[in-house]
């Protein structure tokens, strides 16, 4: 990554084509756009049960031009730990990518994910994080944070977002990465040196859902942003164990110039009831958080 | 060459035999040494496979679902709770009409936990499209699971066969096996067949929602097709192998002694060696019985059943499951066809051997006698389920 991606270096092709079932403003859609353009034509797509089952659009058309299995909710990790072997026995080039949603990375099929990542099988995993069942409208999930309100949480939820970049190092996996649509470039990035890594390899990708959030369509983008800017989400890598806070989080290690974090909240009208206590709770939980990465790619 | 094995390293040498490619699976009492050999002879050089060690076995159909979607033969193993755990993915790849072939070493399911053989846990996946196949002896096995790779990919096909052997009678008793040579599996097999590859650079989507209902219903439909066509693709892959090897089981079903026989016993699995015996001693005392051996359950042998029922004067179907609130599964589906072909013929249903009771052939000997005794004597079944608890 020395020499930095621009826009003119991406590739015109399309993977995302019209015809698909995104809803307006959908994170996924735009992250799918990314994965086409940072790996093109080597992509075959492990997807489980998620809101990708229904952006592909109807059978037999499609809206997205990548080769797909979709697979049971639990299955994806080993679906493509069985693709890559295949792959691999027959001396085709592919990138098998598992395209899960929160649910299907952090909780059925943790699991599953769990026991690839410790395999070490030939394949990268992108969780695009929309921080709630949103396929099944809006249930809470293990990633959905602190305070939020989902149709399983009326008053919010009490418990914090479980960390699974975190538990993903700790698997001891080549590589872990955090991502967002807001910053294409850095997410393409972290797709293509992934690709040059061999074993098991974890994208989490931050994907603000206007449905499930309630904000405008219009504000995906913007929400994003907001996260890494708020430092409520944390762009870094981390090859063979060794963390680094990537450049659009950087100026983020400095707390005086992150935005408060209640500029990310009052956006949200699933943080609409949140109380001033919860706020500072989890302004103290982004600071600590902060700390303990700032401590890890130090060392 | 001439060998003894066990029934799960028969197993294991066919897998090698076939050049299976991948193989995943998650150890299970009592299917642990089919891949327990497969590793062995991967470690050892002797067999050229990939082996994908999961940590479950709703994994390991799931990572042979993805190698096989990907264009190789590929293989798992599993038994009972294991069997159970993945069942999810048993539906999704026959829906997916993937070929891939997969060892069932029947046990009975918990609680309490109990490793011996019956049959609720193959039963259990009758419904889901796949070809359901059970063996009576370590041959059998071999042989069958050879054939089922053969079977499986054949267009008239394309779904997954299960090869069912029963826990410990077979899987883990050593028996002498012909094992062929990799030349005259090589001459039978063909190379892999599948309906489609997933590939990169081909964007073909497997499993979107569909625009057309009626459409998937035709797919459904089409699955219980490809199993009623599996009939003749497995008549003439029996028929092969036989002049191949010498070894011809009779396609879907085996009948010992029925020709002349008036009353016909029906099963499936092991103990079907028992039924070959009972039906000897029950000739010499001039009981005129005959054997029906079902060697698949999916697809379910309807014509043959018909052939050997017509004209009998009963017919007694031993189960080693239930399900529970009717009665045995092989009873259930031989008695609707018999009844829907108007044959008129009694049929008692005796559920027995369950939960790893062994039935022997002199079991077998006084539920026949009695039930000849029943049907001479009131001209049909007074009961028509019985339970057989053991002795």
């Amino acid at each position: 990554m020395d020499v930095p991606l621009t826009i003119r270096e991406l590739p015109r092709e399309k993977y995302v084509l019209p015809g698909h079932a995104a809803c307006p403003g959908c994170p996924e859609a735009i992250g799918l756009r990314y994965v086409g353009m940072a790996l093109g034509r080597r992509a075959i797509l492990v997807i489980p049960a998620g809101c990708t089952s229904i952006i592909q659009g109807l059978s037999p058309g499609s809206g997205l031009a990548f080769p797909i299995i979709n697979v049971a909710f639990a299955s994806s990790d080993a679906v493509a730990a069985g693709v890559s072997a295949a792959k691999e026995v027959l001396g085709e080039d592919a990138v098998v990518v598992v395209w899960a949603g929160d649910g299907a990375t952090s909780d059925i099929g943790f699991a599953t994910l769990s026991g690839a990542a410790e395999r070490g099988d030939n394949i990268i995993h992108v969780c695009v994080d929309n921080e709630a069942y949103m396929n099944t409208g809006i249930q809470r999930s293990s990633q959905t944070p602190r305070g939020a309100w989902t149709t399983t949480t009326w008053r919010g939820k009490a418990e914090p977002k479980k960390n699974m970049p975190l538990i993903m190092l700790s698997h001891g996996v080549p590589y872990v990465a955090t991502a967002s649509v807001a910053y294409p470039l850095d997410f393409i990035e972290k797709l293509r040196k992934a690709v040059t890594i061999r074993g098991f390899k974890y994208i989490h990708l931050h994907a603000p859902c206007p449905v499930g959030w309630r904000f405008d369509p219009s504000e995906t983008v913007e929400i994003a942003r907001l996260a890494i800017e708020t430092g409520m989400w944390i762009l870094f890598e981390a090859e063979g164990g060794r963390v680094t806070i990537s450049p659009p989080s950087r100026p983020y290690m400095d707390k005086s110039r992150r935005k408060p974090i209640i500029e990310y909240l009052k956006r949200q009208g699933r943080f609409r009831n949140i109380t001033e206590e919860l706020v500072r709770e989890l302004e103290r939980e982004v600071d600590e958080y902060w700390n303990m990465l700032i401590k890890l790619s130090s060392q | 060459m001439r060998i003894t094995l066990t029934g799960n390293y028969c197993v294991a040498y066919a897998v090698k035999l076939a050049r299976v490619k991948v193989v995943s699976a998650y150890p299970i009492t009592p299917q642990t040494t089919i891949v327990e050999k497969i590793s062995e002879m991967v470690d050892e050089g002797e067999a050229d496979i990939r082996m994908i060690r999961v940590e479950s076995e709703h994994s390991a159909l799931s990572a042979v679902y993805g190698a096989a979607s990907a264009g190789v033969r590929s293989f798992t193993a599993t038994s009972s709770h294991g069997l159970l755990y993945m069942h999810e993915m048993v539906w999704w790849v026959a829906q997916a009409r993937i070929p891939l072939v997969m060892a069932v070493v029947t046990r009975t399911i918990g609680p309490p936990w109990n490793i011996w053989t019956d049959h609720h846990d193959i039963m259990d996946q009758r419904d889901t499209g796949w070809l359901i196949a059970m063996a009576e002896n370590n041959q059998e096995v071999l042989d069958e699971t050879i054939k089922l790779f053969k079977i499986t990919e054949d267009p008239e096909v394309f779904l997954p066969g299960i090869i069912g052997l029963d826990a410990f009678v077979l899987s883990h008793t050593v028996e002498p096996v012909d094992v062929p040579d990799q030349d005259t599996v090589d001459s039978f097999l063909p190379e892999r067949r599948q309906p489609y590859v997933i590939r990169a650079g081909d964007p073909l989507i497997m499993g979107n929602i569909p625009s057309d209902l009626v459409r998937n219903a035709r797919m459904r439909w089409d699955v219980h097709l490809g199993l009623r066509n599996a009939e003749v693709v497995i008549e003439r892959v029996d028929r092969e192998w036989g002049k191949l090897t010498g070894r011809y089981y009779g396609g879907l079903t085996e009948c010992y002694r029925c020709e002349d026989s008036k009353y016909i016993m029906v099963g499936i699995g092991s103990w079907v060696g028992d039924m070959r015996i009972a039906v000897d001693s029950l000739r010499d005392e001039g009981y005129p019985v005959g054997l029906l051996k079902l060697r698949y359950v999916r697809p379910f042998p309807a014509r043959r059943v018909y052939e050997v029922v017509k004209g009998s004067r009963g017919v007694v179907v031993f189960d080693r499951s239930i399900s529970a609130g009717s009665a045995g599964p092989l009873f259930l589906d031989l008695a609707s066809h018999i009844h829907a072909m108007r044959l008129g013929v009694p049929v008692k249903n005796v559920v027995a051997g369950l939960a790893g009771v062994d039935v022997g052939y002199k079991d077998f000997e006084n539920i026949v006698k009695r039930f000849v005794e029943e049907v001479e004597g009131e001209g049909w079944v007074r009961e028509f389920l019985e339970f057989y608890p053991g002795r």
